[in-house]
């Protein structure tokens, strides 16, 4: 293999364009996100570019923190962070081991320190995500041993950067009080990612691709029926983004089965056994309440 | 010096070899990971061939996808243990096997006596013979 001298040969060597490519045709919207996930990629590239020139090149400090409203595919782009990371070259082995505060502490004392370095150990090479990172730190309970998984997770995050990234991740509220009682470990996370709330063509878009993914198709006016519905779902309170969008479409589902389930002789082919119909949104909870106002 | 030729203990895998380094230490624990092994560190002042149970430092590490956590216990216990012998240990749990498949030493203490054939004579002129260490004398916790 010889010295790479410009971005396009470096890119030529490597799985970069790939990744961004897949990336960006199966995530909806999420802007920020990918510009990050694209500045990242960039730095790798150019590193190998400063290599080859005897420049020095330190690997960087990847620890994220991902905030965002319910809903937003925090854990979703986690999941595939790991795998992208993997691809770029930054993680050795590429998988991602999931865990909540119940995985990091223990009952009672001296149960938090071996539990927490076996799940790090176990992570090592990939990608370690916390969920709900902000239940680790109980401030009403002095004693509480979520303190000292925090401890050690923070000297694992500064002294084996190279073989580990933390992903936390979590409401942005409550993560803003959690990263206030804990200053250490906000500092040692480079990337702090806001995950925007989706427009409606964007939900709309999101509706579209879990559909194909279960086999599934909106019928004549079915798609127009379901804009409707998020336009009055996003004016109820506790919407949850694409959450919401695939428990409409569960319920959706359930109400084609009735539909399909009443007609007892009716021969029913696979395209009819596909296909949503605008009555089977329109029968929603949100349409009946706007009715009477 | 027939007992101790090289003035190095010689038990199990690497060990007629100059020491491994850590890279080399790396890559035999990636070897033994992609075949599905748990890796575990054990140690002991007591070298004696059939002293086979060593005292484990921590658990087995199941489950484990990358050398790096293994390393980061053996550097914990040469951290503790700098001069006791150290050695690494692969299980196999596949059904029928159920048994250590790697095992080799990682750290030893900087001088090694060896061991001392010892003669007894039994019932007449019988002779038994057996080995013991040179440096079991001593207290547990002195010995090198």
């Amino acid at each position: 293999m010889s010295t790479p001298c410009t971005v396009a040969e470096v890119l030529a060597q490597s799985q970069v364009e790939a990744v961004l490519a897949k990336l960006d045709a199966e995530l909806v919207g999420l802007a920020p996100v990918k510009q990050r996930i694209r500045d990242i990629a960039a730095l790798l590239v150019i590193d190998r570019l400063r290599a080859a020139h005897g420049l020095a090149t330190s690997s960087p400090t990847l620890h994220m923190c991902f905030t965002g409203n319910p809903g937003t595919g925090k854990t979703t782009v986690a999941m595939r962070m790991a795998e992208i990371l993997h691809a770029l070259g930054y993680v050795r082995k590429g998988h991602l081991v999931a865990v909540t505060r119940d995985d990091l502490v223990g009952q009672y004392i001296g149960h938090t320190a071996p539990k927490t370095k076996e799940l790090l150990k176990k992570a090592m090479g990939g990608v370690l995500f916390i969920d709900e990172a902000y239940y680790l730190y109980r401030p009403e309970n002095e004693r509480d041993y979520g303190q000292e998984a925090i401890e050690i997770l923070l000297q694992v995050m500064e002294n084996q950067r190279d073989d580990l990234v933390v992903i936390l991740a979590g409401y942005a509220d409550r993560m803003l009080t959690f990263f206030q009682s804990n200053p250490g470990l906000s500092s040692r996370i480079a990337h702090h990612i806001e995950f925007p709330d989706y427009a409606q063509g964007e939900l709309l878009q999101i509706a579209d691709q879990m559909l194909a993914e279960s086999h599934y198709r909106f019928g004549p006016g079915a798609r127009q029926a379901f804009e409707d519905y998020l336009g009055r779902r996003l004016r109820q309170p506790h919407f949850a983004n694409a959450r919401s969008v695939r428990n409409a479409l569960e319920r959706t589902r359930l109400r084609q089965a009735s539909r399909l389930y009443a007609q007892r002789e009716r021969v029913l082919d696979a395209d009819t056994l596909a296909t949503l119909e605008p009555a089977d949104i329109r029968a929603s909870r949100v349409f009946a309440q706007e009715q009477p106002a | 010096m027939m007992s101790n030729p090289t003035g190095r203990i010689t038990q199990g895998q690497f060990s007629f070899l100059p020491a491994l380094s850590d890279d080399e230490i790396r890559a035999q624990i990636d070897y033994g990971l992609a075949k599905g092994y748990a890796w575990s560190v054990e140690y002991t002042d007591d070298p004696h061939p059939r002293n086979t149970y060593w005292e484990m430092y921590g658990m087995p590490m199941f489950d484990l996808r990358d050398a790096a956590g293994v390393m980061l216990e053996l550097q914990g216990c040469r951290a503790a243990f700098p001069q006791h012998y150290i050695r690494l240990m692969a299980f196999d749990s596949t059904r029928g096997i159920e048994s250590i498949a790697m095992s080799f030493i990682v750290n030893r203490p900087a001088a090694e006596p060896g061991f001392m054939l010892q003669r007894q004579e039994v019932n007449g002129r019988t002779m038994r013979t057996t080995i013991a260490g040179y440096a079991a004398a001593k207290p547990e916790g002195e010995r090198y």
